[in-house]
């Protein structure tokens, strides 16, 4: 194993991944309506471009970007429009979704023609593609991949990693993906690469997918593209966490990796941008893991962007056991959801299943100030202080404490003796500081 | 005399000497100096309730007392003072004492626990901001009370309480119309109303009425009831939602019309000037 930083922090958590890891991503057979929601990546929501009746076809747009900061929605499978209504998120909120009656005939549309020359295309004309087949960032934060890909001219950008850590626990989307496909992953990084203008790609991978290294570092001989094993510490898969492992480069508090001239894009988008560039395909469906102890056969599927969670969760055979909590994406960063009856999107990574012995109990009990979580987290922060700011509302404190730079990872609440709802806090202040620099701002302004 | 006595006497002398002399500076110079200060204010700060709830547009009784002092506010402007507090307020001042129409806020959200469903069991930060991050909300309704507390808290009176059934109650005896506890619901449900307003629609989902029956037994389903019998200008529509028109109420009889029991009237409060619990409660 070549030599890496040892970024700083992080946790040991038990993966998990051996549920779902051996299974074989499965297609999921066709539904009769998918619920597709138009915002489903950071950023402005895109603009309807069907109207209730009509019809579309599979890969056909249903809303295109609505600016810079937004991505394109298209339909999973052909049909008709049967209503635009509001719909329960993964995220908790609510937002518009296009209800699409499948026809069965699972028509594509042909709109977006294959790129075959793409060694030769213009940079620009990639980019383009990348905007055109709606893709965002697959890791599960959605940003938009294309904005990540148009650094201003004062960043040069050096470095493109490829991230293939995984390190949440429990998911193996990207595994799996990573041993399935890995000829659309390399030509997903040098379409990426040719984008960006950079020699330097780098595949991060944790030993704990010795597969996945072995056959991508195989495959990679002669391409240039370096392949590296990391030792396992969680969440080596943040995006900084893993600039500083392979590169040595920090990215400074509240930058962005473009600030180190690096990029990073997960190995589900790179196989995306792949598909979107040599066969014409848009961003409509994704691999997602469904796991837990409750379900019956944990496995990967490749799921339409729409599916409820309800039928997804009926391929893998439904539950042998009431689960505890349902977590949309893994343990550490994923959302818990209160119901089934929300739609997959592009950022669904995993659907996780806790049993009741799998979940802790927040008691709310004081801190004990041992510093575990400073220990932990990844960011350098002080969890503890922070909590107690924040419980007493002091926001204005959590702000010079650095709370933005909380990347809601979860080590400080794993590392907690005394079972404190740390990444709670963190979230509300960091919606409440947004919030107070919004309101300065809009004074400013007036 | 040993040297130790000697020493403990020099300090003595020249502390006090040292005081003697500063006091007689600042003395001097607030006599030549010092700007009169409006003994009228310390009085009035007295009459105010002292929770330095804001709800006069100012930072706080203080700066509310030197405003009315200086003749930059009226009297009625504090939401919180007691007819009582104001009228000797007016007498100190000499001028006229405007009308007020007191307000008290009111949760418009009738469905706790016995009567709405939650959707999961919340563990975590009690408090309803912080609920609202978990997938926003375990209620089942999406646009009911939490019953976390966040807006009893906010109260600088004391006047809010949680239930033994889980939803927020707004003790109008004490409520005096500050309007914290509105700004500090993350559900926005609580709107400060006329304190003689006879009847509320506690509810405030705007979604279908079979969508709202579904979670909770006392929804308003939209079912125009209550419009039809006082009249559009007494009650309004918004959308699948009847909505009170606060500035022209209809009559406290229209409740008894309503099928879930979710417009519900209410009595007057009682006159509560004489023992002023808001302010003891306050000072407690």
């Amino acid at each position: 194993m070549p030599e890496q930083v040892r970024f700083r922090g992080g946790v040991h958590p038990d993966d998990g991944k051996s549920l779902s890891q051996a299974a074989a991503i499965q297609d999921a057979p066709l539904l009769e309506t998918y619920t597709v929601p138009l915002l489903q990546h950071i950023g402005a929501p895109p603009k309807l471009v069907v109207a209730k009746g009509g019809k579309v076809l599979r890969g056909q747009r249903l809303a295109e970007p609505s600016g810079f900061v937004s991505a394109a929605v298209h339909a999973p499978t052909s049909g008709t429009v049967k209503e635009v209504t509001e719909v329960a998120l993964p995220t908790g909120r609510t937002g518009p979704a296009v209800v699409l009656q499948a026809d069965g005939e699972d028509k594509a549309d042909e709109g977006l023609a294959p790129l075959t020359d793409w060694a030769e295309a213009e940079p620009q004309v990639l980019k383009q593609r990348i905007v055109d087949a709606g893709i965002v960032g697959m890791g599960g934060a959605a940003f938009p991949t294309a904005v990540k890909l148009s650094p201003p001219a004062t960043k040069p950008i050096s470095v493109l990693i490829l991230n293939g850590v995984e390190c949440e626990p429990c998911l193996t989307a990207d595994h799996r993906l990573m041993l399935e496909q890995p000829e659309a992953v390399l030509t997903g990084a040098r379409i990426l690469a040719r984008v960006l203008g950079v020699r330097t790609v780098r595949i991060g991978i944790e030993a704990n997918k010795p597969d996945a290294i072995a056959l991508l570092t195989e495959k990679a001989r002669g391409t240039g593209i370096e392949v590296s094993g990391l030792r396992v510490r969680y969440p080596q898969g943040a995006e900084k966490q893993l600039i500083h492992a392979l590169t040595g480069r920090k990215v400074p508090a509240g930058g962005l990796p473009m600030d180190v001239g690096v990029v990073v894009q997960n190995v589900g988008t790179a196989v995306a941008v792949a598909e979107a560039v040599t066969l014409g395909k848009t961003l409509y469906e994704r691999v997602t893991t469904i796991t837990g102890r409750p379900v019956v056969r944990p496995g990967n599927w490749r799921l339409r962007v729409g599916t409820p969670y309800a039928k997804a969760l009926e391929l893998a055979g439904g539950v042998s056991f009431d689960p505890a909590k349902i977590i949309s994406g893994g343990p550490m960063m994923g959302f818990a959801v209160y119901s089934l009856d929300i739609p997959v999107m592009k950022s669904t990574s995993g659907i996780l299943l806790l049993a009741r012995e799998d979940v802790t109990q927040f008691t709310g009990e004081a801190c004990i100030r041992c510093g575990r979580c400073v220990d932990a987290c990844p960011m350098a922060l002080m969890p503890g202080t922070l909590s107690v700011q924040i419980e007493n509302e002091r926001f204005d404190l959590a702000e010079t404490w650095h709370a933005l730079d909380c990347i809601e990872c979860g080590c400080c609440a794993y590392a907690c003796p005394a079972h404190r709802p740390l990444v709670q806090h963190l979230r509300r202040a960091k919606q409440e500081v947004m919030a107070r620099r919004r309101a300065a701002e809009n004074k400013s302004k007036r | 005399m040993n040297a130790q006595v000697l020493q403990a006497v020099w300090a003595v002398v020249l502390l006090t000497g040292t005081g003697t002399v500063l006091g007689l500076v600042v003395g001097i110079v607030v006599k030549l100096f010092g700007a009169e200060i409006d003994p009228r204010i310390e009085e009035i700060e007295g009459l105010l309730p002292g929770a330095n709830c804001g709800g006069c547009g100012f930072a706080g009784c203080v700066a509310f007392a030197e405003a009315l002092a200086h003749g930059k506010a009226e009297p009625t402007a504090c939401p919180s003072n007691s007819a009582a507090a104001v009228e000797r307020i007016c007498a100190l001042l000499g001028v006229a004492a405007g009308t007020r129409n007191p307000k008290v806020a009111v949760v418009l959200c009738g469905g706790d626990n016995a009567k709405a469903r939650q959707a999961a069991l919340y563990n975590g930060v009690v408090d309803c901001k912080d609920a609202m991050l978990v997938a926003g909300g375990a209620k089942g309704c999406r646009f009911g009370c939490l019953g976390l507390g966040t807006c009893a808290r906010a109260c600088p009176f004391a006047a809010i309480e949680i239930t033994a059934a889980g939803i927020a109650r707004v003790h109008r005896e004490f409520c005096t119309g500050c309007g914290k506890c509105v700004a500090a619901c993350p559900r926005n449900l609580i709107r400060l109303v006329p304190a003689d307003a006879p009847v509320h629609v506690l509810c405030s989902s705007p979604e279908k009425g079979a969508a709202k029956r579904g979670v909770c037994e006392v929804a308003c389903i939209g079912c125009r009831k209550c419009v039809k019998a006082s009249g559009e200008d007494h009650i309004t529509m918004n959308g699948f939602l009847a909505v009170v028109n606060y500035d022209n109420p209809p009559t406290a009889e229209v409740a008894a019309v309503c099928p879930t029991g979710c417009l519900v009237a209410t009595t007057p409060p009682a006159e509560t000037e004489t023992a002023d619990p808001a302010r003891e409660m306050v000072h407690a």
